[in-house]
């Protein structure tokens, strides 16, 4: 049997994260009370008309500067047709055969992944289906509409067939989100919907040039759901492939609780858009000087920082992608860096206990009890020997947990590390003659028996020494003491 | 019976009370619209209390602005806040805007008082007034004939004296043949020149807003009152526009005769004859006159009936029972969609959603809809060429005088032809003008149309001018 | 050149426009369309490879507007024109028939 391989196309909407919506002034923003943040455009009441956000534009040419996308010279808006009920004209604007990008690429993984097209269009409102069950359009009794969302503006990306993989795909989603949101375009929040996932799943013979049977697959709610999704896909699809049975192009839903993926009922001649020219907008040709802002605009992009932590800081490319993929906590890092502290030491409390102590409260970076420049000071006091790294842990917890500077901390508790080794020699000899019969174990013991009662004198002495005194000077005392003997 | 402007001065002068103007024209309305139908919807409170706010400014000693007191009448696709915009349809019934068209707004702030709306043809599809859900209106003339369409009513409510003004909105010839037909001024801006914001959509890359008047000069006192930049439309243009008061001098103009117009098929002779009086008229004026030939012209009706459908069918997509106006319940949404739509439109309007459907689907767009839009593009390279050797050009405006209700209804095509003179501007976007030029049989009002390049308003009104004052001294036996 | 238009194509072209038609309505459209399109064939017949397509009369550009918020509409007014509605919301009957 020949061996399968996968071919997976994304095609990903990102809500942009403008004031106002994507052809009027009302406010671009999630979770307000239904059908607020309406007027007669987004309401597609009769006689209105659209006018495009300059925002909009300026996001996209942005997003073309940093997936090195070509921007042609004019852009055009088309309707697409269709009966939708949360849709207030029954027609969506958005771009066809002359979107504002083209032809862009995406490294992910060492691998180029080219990207057909970004093109700009407006969001859709929300239905909410009432009396089915648990809220789904199947078996509902009828629906409730809210048009805030309608008219929000998206764009969405079109990769070419060039990923092999799920996990491939959770890259390039992973990636992507990481562009999208150090270019500032979009808040990209898969779980609120502003990013969102569809997936073009097919399996062919490994190395065959023709194209299996395609199925979109929808619905996937988190950057994990979509490897899930796409992996249960190409199984499935393996199997029917080596079953000879046949694969039917359709669109699937994911289901995320069954884990499966269903396939969905088409209306007959539903893909017949009707495509044409919107004759109430005119061309987006976008200038020099537009142009040359966008490219502005662009921050330095994930792979890059990527890059430059692992050269400048000396992180390992894993630690460099911990920290970049988290652009706050990375900020919050180069913040501390700016405030005199170690980069490496400074990357490893952040993708350490900080990024652990983030996960454990849901707490965002920038509402941390600590400033780059506290921790600039925690790594400054273990640097100078100040600190062992232990009781640096210690002080850390307590700076977070009472919102206190680590000098605070450790004046107040008098946490400062012992490293005198006159002062910890006496301590050392003191504890030694309160337990002889350890000692004399030690002596006479084998391997096993020395390392426990070493183990044992060890603790006795951090505990005498209140968990200050400098465990490097300890080890050393003891070891002399007790090989002396 | 006095012009707008003669009220405008009267009211600003304290010389009468807007009041007396509102009460004059409401008067007519209760006389003789029984009969006509030229209103929808008459706002008799609302103007009356407008009225008196106008007479309260000009007692204050201020301005209300240069149409005070003056009576518009509005088509009925026109968004009015608070009061009913029908499109003439019942899929729009019960419905009233929560914003006013930005035209509305410009009358409003220039001192004119909206005195009702006006029946059109269903969402402004039609060239005889006869496709309204509400009734026919009727042409002032002879009641036994249509105004012409579709904006008949605004038309016959200018002719019939229920108001010295009216707008319109003009997608095929919809201002300029029924202006024609119920003899009165009606003039299509260039596209773009007068903002579209509140006009409810047609063919959103043909319709344009334009005035109704008695005569030639308040016809560009409406228009200056009305046009300009809006940042509302998108196709708005942007360049501020020039003063409308630009004469009757026509020495040394040239001015053509669009050949494919003049004679085209079912041309009645007295509409021929009206055109080439006008001619000689500007001749002696002091005008050069040519004939000229535009052939892509005759591409223009098929051109125009691909295009504004395909449109339309798109534009009307949102009357679909969920937000506004008709429902009628069905087993799902779907099933609510098309029975709603099934019910709340005319037969009129259902064949120009299923004609631009099909022109745009899968597999005939390029031969209907792509097509057309490259004939769109040969008449506007022809009309360049003739704008090489001609200021102007004439033409009549509709191949015949008001016909009898009732005997195109059952044959689509014959109803059409009834704007081949005035599609060809739509097309190309530019500026045309119907000026009265006397009567033909049985008396009844024929029109001449002049043709100017877009942006070329100035220039169309100076011409118009020349003509109104030739059939001022016409009278053809 | 297109074929002739049928009570099949009509019958798609609704259901495409949502349009609940009669069998009379469905009739009298392949008569009318038929004609209209017959009328349209001098179009269709052009040879016009060269033509670039004109879909609109103005030649404007880049026309943008600020990302400034502005006013919206008042929701009670919004929804009192809406044939029916509940919780704040647009309410309209189910979306799919049962799968």
């Amino acid at each position: 049997m020949t061996d399968l391989e996968a071919v997976i196309g994304l095609e990903v909407h990102v809500e942009l994260s403008t004031e106002t919506k994507l052809f009027c002034s009302c406010p671009n923003e999630f979770g307000a009370e239904p059908n607020t943040n309406v007027c007669p455009v987004c309401l597609g009441l009769p006689g209105s008309l659209p006018v495009l956000n300059q925002r909009v534009v300026e996001y996209a040419l942005r997003l073309g500067e940093a997936l090195h996308f070509s921007v042609p010279p004019s852009s055009l808006f088309h309707r697409k047709n269709y009966f939708y009920p949360d849709m207030p004209k029954d027609y969506q604007v958005s771009q066809y055969d002359e979107p504002i990008c083209v032809d862009g690429v995406l490294e992910v993984d060492g691998a180029s992944i080219g990207i057909e097209r970004a093109h700009m269009e407006e969001d859709t409102g929300k239905s909410q289906h009432v009396g089915g069950e648990g809220g789904r359009i199947h078996g509902a009794a009828h629906s409730l509409v809210d048009y805030n969302r309608a008219g929000v503006p998206l764009m969405e990306i079109v990769s070419r067939p060039d990923l092999r993989s799920a996990e491939q795909a959770r890259g390039y989603v992973t990636e992507l989100r990481g562009v999208l949101q150090a270019i500032g375009v979009s808040d990209v929040k898969m779980e609120e919907g502003s990013m969102r996932v569809d997936a073009n799943v097919s399996v062919r013979p490994a190395g065959a040039a023709e194209m299996g049977t395609k199925v979109e697959v929808k619905n996937m709610n988190s950057i994990r759901s979509v490897g899930r999704a796409i992996e249960y896909e190409i199984e499935r699809q393996s199997i029917a492939s080596e079953a000879g049975r046949p694969i039917v192009q359709e669109t699937r839903h994911w289901d995320e609780e069954a884990g499966v993926t269903h396939g969905m009922r088409s209306k007959e001649g539903s893909d017949d858009y009707r495509y044409f020219p919107e004759p109430d907008l005119v061309p987006v040709a976008p200038t020099e000087t537009m142009r040359a802002e966008a490219v502005r605009e662009v921050p330095e992009l994930p792979a890059a920082r990527r890059a430059r932590f692992v050269g400048e800081w000396g992180l390992s490319p894993g630690d460099a992608k911990v920290l970049v993929d988290n652009p706050a906590l990375a900020a919050f890092a180069e913040q501390t860096v700016a405030a005199g502290g170690a980069p490496k030491d400074v990357a490893n409390w952040c993708t350490g206990d900080i990024l652990g102590y983030l996960n454990e409260t849901g707490g965002a970076v920038g509402a941390l009890p600590l400033t780059p420049d506290g921790l600039a000071e925690l790594v400054g006091l273990v640097g100078d020997g100040t600190l062992s790294r232990n009781l640096a842990k210690e002080v850390l917890a307590t700076c977070l947990r009472e919102r206190k500077r680590p000098k605070e901390v450790v004046d107040e508790r008098g946490l400062a590390q012992v490293s005198d080794e006159g002062e910890l020699a006496t301590l050392v000899d003191d504890v030694l003659g309160r337990n002889s019969d350890a000692v004399s174990d030690y002596r006479s013991g084998d391997d096993k028996a020395k390392k426990k009662k070493r183990g044992f004198l060890m603790g006795e002495l951090m505990k005498a020494s209140q968990r200050k005194g400098n465990p490097e000077l300890l080890n050393k005392l003891l070891d002399e003491r007790l090989q002396a003997g | 019976m006095s012009t707008a402007r003669e009220i405008a001065a009267m009211v600003r002068g304290g010389e009468r009370t807007a009041r007396s103007v509102v009460e004059e024209h409401l008067a007519a309305i209760d006389a003789r619209d029984a009969q006509l139908h030229a209103f929808n919807h008459v706002m008799r409170d609302e103007a009356l209390a407008r009225a008196d706010a106008i007479d309260a400014t000009v007692r204050r000693g201020e301005d209300p602005g240069p149409l005070a007191g003056v009576p518009v009448a509005l088509k009925d696709n026109l968004c009015t806040r608070g009061i009913p915009t029908t499109c003439s349809s019942r899929i729009l019934d019960g419905w009233r805007p929560p914003y006013d068209a930005t035209v509305v707004e410009r009358l409003a702030g220039a001192g004119a008082i909206a005195i009702g709306k006006t029946n059109l043809d269903e969402f402004a599809m039609g060239s005889s007034t006869e496709n309204s859900a509400f009734g026919a209106t009727r042409n002032p003339h002879d009641p036994a004939r249509v105004p012409g369409g579709s904006s008949g009513g605004s038309a016959a409510a200018v002719a019939a004296g229920f108001a010295p003004l009216a707008l319109g909105s003009d997608t095929g010839g919809s201002i300029r043949q029924p202006a024609s037909l119920c003899g009165v001024v009606g003039m299509k801006p260039t596209y773009g020149r007068v903002s579209r914001y509140g006009l409810v959509a047609f063919a959103s890359s043909l319709d344009q807003i334009g005035p109704f008047a008695t005569c030639v000069d308040d016809a560009a006192l409406l228009l200056e009152a009305v046009w300009g930049h809006d940042p509302m439309d998108s196709t708005s243009i942007a360049s501020t526009p020039e003063t409308l008061d630009s004469g009757a001098d026509v020495q040394g103009l040239r001015v053509g005769i669009i050949e494919e117009l003049t004679d085209v098929d079912g041309i009645q002779p007295e509409v021929r004859a009206a055109v080439e009086d006008a001619a000689r008229g500007l001749e002696s004026a002091g005008a050069k006159i040519d004939r000229v030939a535009v052939p892509s012209c005759t591409y223009g009706l098929s051109a125009y009936y691909l295009i504004a459908p395909a449109e339309a069918s798109s534009n009307l997509a949102r009357y679909d029972g969920v937000r506004y106006g008709l429902r009628v319940d069905g087993s799902d949404v779907a099933d609510m969609n098309a029975r709603t739509r099934a019910a709340g439109f005319g037969a009129e309007v259902k064949r120009r959603i299923m004609l631009g459907t099909y022109a745009l689907s899968a597999g005939y767009y390029d031969a209907y809809y792509g097509k057309a839009q490259k004939v769109r593009t040969l008449i506007i390279d022809d009309f360049r060429r003739a704008y090489g050797s001609f200021d102007v050009l004439l033409a009549p405006t509709s191949p015949t005088t008001a016909f009898e209700i009732g005997v195109k209804v059952a044959d689509p095509l014959a109803m059409y032809l009834s704007d081949v003179c005035t599609i060809p501007t739509n097309l190309t976007g530019e500026t045309a003008i119907s000026v009265p030029f006397g009567t033909g049989a049985e008396d009844l009002p024929v029109g001449v149309q002049v043709i100017a390049p877009a942006l070329g308003e100035p220039l169309a009104f100076r011409v118009a001018r020349a003509i109104e004052e030739v059939a001022g001294g016409w009278r053809r036996d | 050149m297109p074929d002739r238009i049928s009570p099949d194509d009509v019958r798609h072209v609704a259901r495409l426009a949502r349009l609940a038609l009669t069998d009379a309505e469905v009739d009298q459209l392949v008569i009318d369309l038929g004609s209209i399109l017959a009328h349209a064939e001098d179009v269709a017949a052009l040879d016009l490879t060269d033509v670039p397509p004109t879909a609109h009369p103005l030649p404007l550009e880049n026309v943008l507007r600020p990302d400034a918020v502005g006013p919206t509409l008042d929701r009670d007014e919004v929804l009192a024109q809406a044939p029916d509605a509940e919780d704040g919301r647009f309410r309209v009957p189910r979306i799919m028939g049962d799968a």
